[in-house]
């Protein structure tokens, strides 16, 4: 036979070694004058506080009884079940759902998550009744009680309790399939000492009738209404407890399982003084006739009011501080407001006991949560007191904001559709507000269009988000996308639990080109704001911007390192180019060929001076950099001093540009490259090996060229330029002048013209020399903007990071020969302000970032390479996908 | 072959995500609507559900590669088509629909693998939801006393979901990630009153989801407690889902696993979300995880919650053929 399991929060397992079973008794409006007034006069509070007092005196199941004609019982029943689903400490235990009507009985089933006990059914109206309400407990899945009652009455002998248990268990058991151990029966403890001779048994057929049942029917309970016996005794707790306790010890001796008891009011059997047991069990056991003249004698002369009711205060004696943080985290309501003002008077302002003792009281409480030592129902009530706490200060907190003046600006604040959250969002409102800042908060679950919609209105000037939850991540994005897609501008704050300024960074900031940002905290959000309102705010978002983006950069590179797949899966996932269907083009010679001192002024023209710009630390777009506000007029004076030393560089021929391209017949072998020449026959490069999403191929700049399987004769090209021969000279000379600033600009020259003349050769390579593209006509806006056929990836950038391949390259144009350009022992070359790659001209050739690559590449690129792994691993140090 | 046989002859592998496997499509606002849906004032955009019906041909797809890596069950595309969670998009009236289409198209699915291999029956699991609202707690910290829903509304919402993916054609219903029991106990109420009516004996599973350390359900309940709570269902099974990667749900599992006399089941996330709620756990790491449950013969279903692919499924179905299920032995 399984044992009887009932559960609130926590399991209640009862079995042949369980010792009984406290049914907490006060809750009830039948036999607690002061609940039922608590409940007429709607104070749930209290009424909690009598529940909460069962549990802690020891009741193991709490006994909920709302009968009373003056009451709406179901509504009642109702609303206090639902009151103590929000009361851990309470809904810890089973609830026994106590009624003589079905409608309150069934109401109560809805309530609760638990598996609780009905109390209780009966014969009393015949076996469809009967029948009909066991169906219905087993399908709300209770256990229930069953009173010794039929249509002819409620059983008050032994013979008649035996009867009836004994048929309420057949029919439950045989016709309802009612599982025997969710029985539980009440054979009907009647009062006794009442001076009607009739009554003198009562307790002894009770007895007797919980030993039968126990022994002839497996699986049920016994359980019963403990106080009824004394009710004789009504203002003499001392008596009555020595009754209860008295009946209890032969009860259970007999099998009783359970009993609706004051659970914390009853005297120890062996505590109870010995003439006083003698009178009680004299009377209970039916001992002599004058039983009950001689207890009712004897009681008069005990006086007293029984067992005393301990409360734990000893938390009381604490600091407020720790008063304060004791309330939070047990969740005790009752004091907050008195402790609130005893802080409010010790602090200098009534903004320091929010940002002190009640945060360190809720950041304890996060950290039991985050530690699995609260759960979530209470931090729940945690949150109850602190908003308690919270809306005390409030009327205090307004008073110091109106003595300082006018408004620093509006603030609009939502928690985001989908999330309920919003402690921590009215924290930050109340923080900002006390700060000056008007505060329009929208609440919770606010769809993004509200928040537009909204923020247009009041023409806010910040629009903060909170979220508690995952999803509410998503939903700030949408909202993100909203206001950009309205061309909005103004500063976006994500705050909340689960947000965190990668996300913000990563997914939110992407997404709004205004000034987006994360705000830890309430303690933060002050400073964001001046500082996004204030007179520098545009160089606190711009910071902010490349702060973010910095961490979006490295995210990718973390998250490509943590998803990477085999070589060999990435190879089978190669850029699959239907080499059938395209015509290779010979260039127009196979070779080398140099182009020395080429024509400065011509080479001018490719200039893109938007890097020149950022050289000089000024952000911004040429040309529409010079309308910019603040370094428009700078930018302006540095672009003409810039064409003035180009003038005279020109005029003088004090740098010399040289460059050297070439082509050759090329095929490609897996990852490698292989060249028709004579000093170099392999160019080596590198495959993307991040998890690409359906359809996106991991590539290698190899691809690009027909594989050798292919049968088709493909080339490669290949460059370097420079515009740096003869800068040392000019270098010296202002170094000389003490001209700093002279020094910056030729080298910055210097740089742009190597550039330019690299995009110049490529035009030309691609128009003429290659001549791919013969009718190619791009403005030199679209060139920089790479939207011509072809590519030139350098060795040592994204697609072929590998520093040594130039190498292969220089000895392939013989480039130090041809322009003077050498490679130092890093592989940087010399003059600095030179360029020089390879050139693809496949129209599916585009320009990528390798990303991180695994051991596995790496130990086949060692083999490849014939050189050491660990020189490998070092020239390739930013890109390895391991440790 | 019916699932009662199947069970015991070997571990059932469930699906693994479904919204996992739509996100990777990057769907639009227009694959969310159909020719009667273009109208729709409310954005749809999210409403996976719907996308039974507005593209079938991926939730198909989703299925497919499921019953091809060995899935033996697969789960709807139903998890919040309740009246109660598509409310939030106005689509309260579609929601039979959903469920019968979404029922049909698994059924269509796990027939075709079926008819391949006859003797390794695949069965379809109708996935019913929590609902998006708490019947035990109160969505407002100020009140309490207040609840967004009732039993009866719960009730109600779960009938229909089950009555429509009947009649869709599911061999199971699948009461997943519950994580208030209260809920769990509407739903059972409907699922039983309709197996009632209509004299018919689907074998229903229940999944509860332990939402934090603490090893409570979002409602405060311990796992034995949510056990005892629903275990006056004859169930087919009761097991944990989603919250959790396998690792962090071992500990709870094991309590179900020894306590319960159901089948039991488990189907995990990939790991826990990282800061962008997504699921990065490789298949190798999971089914790491997994091997426990195995060895200790913990569970008669095994497959994945949130950030599983078919890849995971794969994996962990190879590893699952070499262990014997979980026998069930009364623990009291």
């Amino acid at each position: 036979m399984k044992p009887l399991m009932l559960s609130g929060l926590e399991p209640l397992i009862v079995t042949e070694e369980t010792n009984f079973i406290n049914v907490g008794e006060r809750t009830n409006v039948t036999g607690s004058l002061r609940f039922a007034r608590l409940i007429k006069e709607e104070k749930y509070d209290e009424a909690l506080e009598v529940a909460l007092d069962q549990v802690r005196g020891g009741a193991q199941i709490l006994d909920v009884n709302m009968d009373d004609g003056m009451l709406d019982g179901k509504a009642a029943m109702v609303k206090f079940l639902y009151l103590i689903a929000s009361e851990p400490e309470i809904a810890r235990i089973p609830i026994m759902i106590d009624s003589s009507k079905w409608d309150i009985i069934e109401a109560g089933l809805k309530c609760v998550q638990g598996k609780g006990v009905v109390n209780s059914i009966s014969l009393k109206e015949g076996e469809k009744f009967f029948i009909d309400q066991a169906q219905k407990i087993k399908q709300y899945g209770a256990a229930t009680v069953v009173m010794a009652f039929d249509e002819q009455g409620q059983a008050d002998t032994y013979d008649r309790r035996i009867q009836i248990c004994e048929r309420a268990y057949r029919i439950l058991v045989d016709q309802v399939i009612f599982p025997p151990q969710d029985i539980i029966f009440d054979p009907n403890i009647f009062p006794v000492a009442t001076g009607i001779t009739e009554h003198n048994n009562y307790a002894i057929d009770f007895f007797e009738a919980t030993k039968w049942i126990k022994e002839n029917l497996p699986g049920a309970k016994v359980s019963g209404g403990v106080s009824n016996v004394s009710f004789s005794f009504r203002g003499n707790n001392v008596v009555r407890e020595a009754m209860h306790s008295s009946f209890l010890f032969h009860a259970i001796n007999n099998g009783m399982d359970m009993g609706i008891v004051n659970a914390g009011l009853i005297e120890v059997y062996d505590l109870i003084p010995k003439d006083l047991l003698a009178y009680v069990e004299d009377v209970l056991l039916n001992r002599r006739e004058d039983a009950t003249e001689r207890l009712v004698d004897f009681a008069e002369s005990v006086t007293g009011k029984g067992k005393v009711k301990q409360v734990d205060n000893e938390w009381r004696k604490g600091n407020v501080e720790e008063r304060l943080a004791h309330a939070l985290i047990k969740g005790v309501i009752d004091h907050v407001e008195a402790d609130t003002e005893e802080a409010r008077l010790k602090y200098a302002k009534p903004l320091n006991v929010i940002e002190q003792p009640l945060m360190a009281g809720m950041n304890t409480v996060g950290d039991l949560f985050g530690s699995g030592k609260m759960f979530l129902p209470q931090v729940v009530k945690s949150a109850r007191v602190m908003k308690k706490a919270v809306a005390y200060l409030l009327p205090y907190l307004e008073d110091e904001k109106s003595e300082i003046d006018s408004s620093k600006g509006k603030i609009l604040m939502a928690t985001v559709k989908g999330d309920v959250h919003d402690i921590g969002k009215n924290i930050v409102g109340v923080v900002l507000g006390c700060n000056n800042y008007d505060i329009l908060d929208l609440g919770v679950m606010v769809p993004a269009q509200k928040i537009l919609d909204e923020a247009v209105k009041n023409d806010v000037d910040i629009i903060g988000l909170s979220g508690l939850i995952t999803p509410s991540l998503d939903e700030m994005v949408t909202v993100a996308e909203e206001m950009e897609r309205k061309g909005m501008k103004i500063p976006l704050l994500i705050g909340g639990a689960t947000t965190s300024r990668i996300h913000t960074s990563v997914k939110i900031a992407s997404k709004y080109s205004g000034p987006t940002i994360h705000v830890l905290d309430a303690s933060k959000s002050v400073a964001v704001a001046s500082k996004l309102l204030g007179t520098d705010a545009n160089d606190f978002s711009d910071r902010i911007r490349t702060e973010y983006e910095k961490l979006a950069k490295d995210h990718r590179g973390r998250q490509e390192a943590k998803t990477l797949i085999t070589i060999g899966a990435a190879r089978s996932n190669r850029m699959d180019i239907d080499w059938s269907d395209h015509e290779t083009l010979k260039p127009s010679f196979v070779g080398i060929k140099s182009f020395v001192n080429f024509p400065l002024e011509e080479i001018r023209e490719y200039i893109d001076w938007t890097p020149f710009f950022s050289t000089w630390m000024l952000k911004g777009k040429y040309p529409q950099i010079f309308e910019n506000e603040k370094v428009g007029n700078e930018a302006k004076t540095l672009f003409d001093e810039a064409n003035l030393m180009l003038d005279q560089i020109i005029a003088n021929r004090s740098l010399q540009a040289n460059a050297v391209i070439g082509f050759f017949e090329a095929q490609s072998v897996q990852d490698d490259v292989e060249i028709n020449n004579e000093q170099v026959s392999i160019i080596h490069f590198l495959r993307q090996q991040g998890k690409k999403g359906n359809n996106i191929p991991n590539i290698c700049l190899a691809d690009y060229i027909a594989p050798k399987s292919s049968g088709i004769t493909d080339y490669i090209g290949g460059f370097a330029t420079t515009a740096g021969i003869g800068i040392e000279r000019l270098i010296d000379e202002f170094e000389a002048d003490h001209d700093d600033f002279k020094v910056i600009m030729i080298k910055a020259i210097a740089d742009r013209l190597a550039e330019a003349f690299a995009e110049l050769m490529h035009k030309k390579v691609r128009k003429e020399y290659w001549g791919y593209a013969p009718h190619e006509d791009f403005e030199n806006a679209a060139l920089i903007k790479e939207k011509y056929q072809g590519i030139r990836p350098a060795p040592g950038y994204p697609a072929c990071p590998d520093h040594t391949e130039k190498k292969s390259l220089f000895e392939l144009l013989q480039v130090e020969e041809k322009t003077g350009i050498t490679l130092t022992e890093s592989f940087a070359m010399y003059p600095a302000s030179s360029v020089s790659g390879f050139y693809f001209s496949h129209p599916k050739a585009r320009y990528f970032g390798l990303g991180k690559i695994g051991e596995d590449q790496i130990d086949d690129y060692t083999d490849r390479k014939g050189i050491s792994k660990k020189e490998v691993e070092r020239w390739l140090a930013s890109v390895l996908g391991y440790k | 072959m019916i699932i009662q046989e199947a069970i015991k002859k070997r571990i059932l592998i469930l699906d693994g995500a479904m919204g996992t496997m739509i996100q990777q499509h990057d769907l639009q606002e227009e694959d969310f609507r159909n020719n009667d849906l273009k109208d729709h004032t409310i954005s749809l955009k999210g409403n996976n559900d719907l996308l039974s019906l507005t593209r079938p041909d991926i939730i198909k797809l989703i299925h497919e590669a499921y019953l091809e890596v060995g899935a033996d069950i697969i789960e709807t595309n139903t998890f919040s088509s309740t009246t109660i969670a598509q409310a939030d998009y106005g689509l309260q009236d579609w929601v039979y629909k959903i469920n019968y289409e979404s029922a049909r198209i698994a059924r269509e699915a796990a027939d075709r693998f079926t008819s391949k291999n006859p003797n390794r029956p695949r069965f379809v699991a109708g996935s019913i939801g929590p609902t998006n609202t708490t019947a035990s707690l109160s969505p407002d910290v100020n009140d309490p006393g207040y609840r967004a829903v009732t039993f009866d509304e719960l009730k109600s919402a779960f009938r229909e979901q089950v009555e429509a993916l009947l009649d869709g054609g599911v061999d199971l219903i699948l009461f997943e990630t519950i994580i208030d029991t209260l809920n769990a106990k509407a739903a059972l109420f409907a699922a039983e009153e309709v197996k009632f009516e209509r004299n018919i004996q689907t074998p229903i599973m229940v999944s509860g989801t332990i939402t934090d350390a603490s090893g409570r359900t979002l409602s405060g309940q311990t796992t034995e407690a949510f056990l005892i709570s629903i275990s006056h269902c004859e169930l087919f099974s009761v097991g944990l889902n989603c919250a959790f990667g396998a690792e962090m749900m071992r500990p709870f599992l094991k309590i179900l696993s020894e306590k319960s006399d159901f089948m039991v089941s488990a189907h995990p996330n990939a790991g826990l979300p990282n800061e962008f709620g997504q699921y990065d756990e490789t298949p190798e790491e999971m089914v790491d995880q997994i091997i426990p449950y195995l060895e200790d013969q913990m569970v008669n279903i095994i497959g994945g919650c949130c950030g599983t692919t078919p890849d995971h499924i794969q994996a962990i179905a190879e590893l699952a053929k070499n262990y014997k299920p979980r026998q069930i032995t009364y623990a009291h």
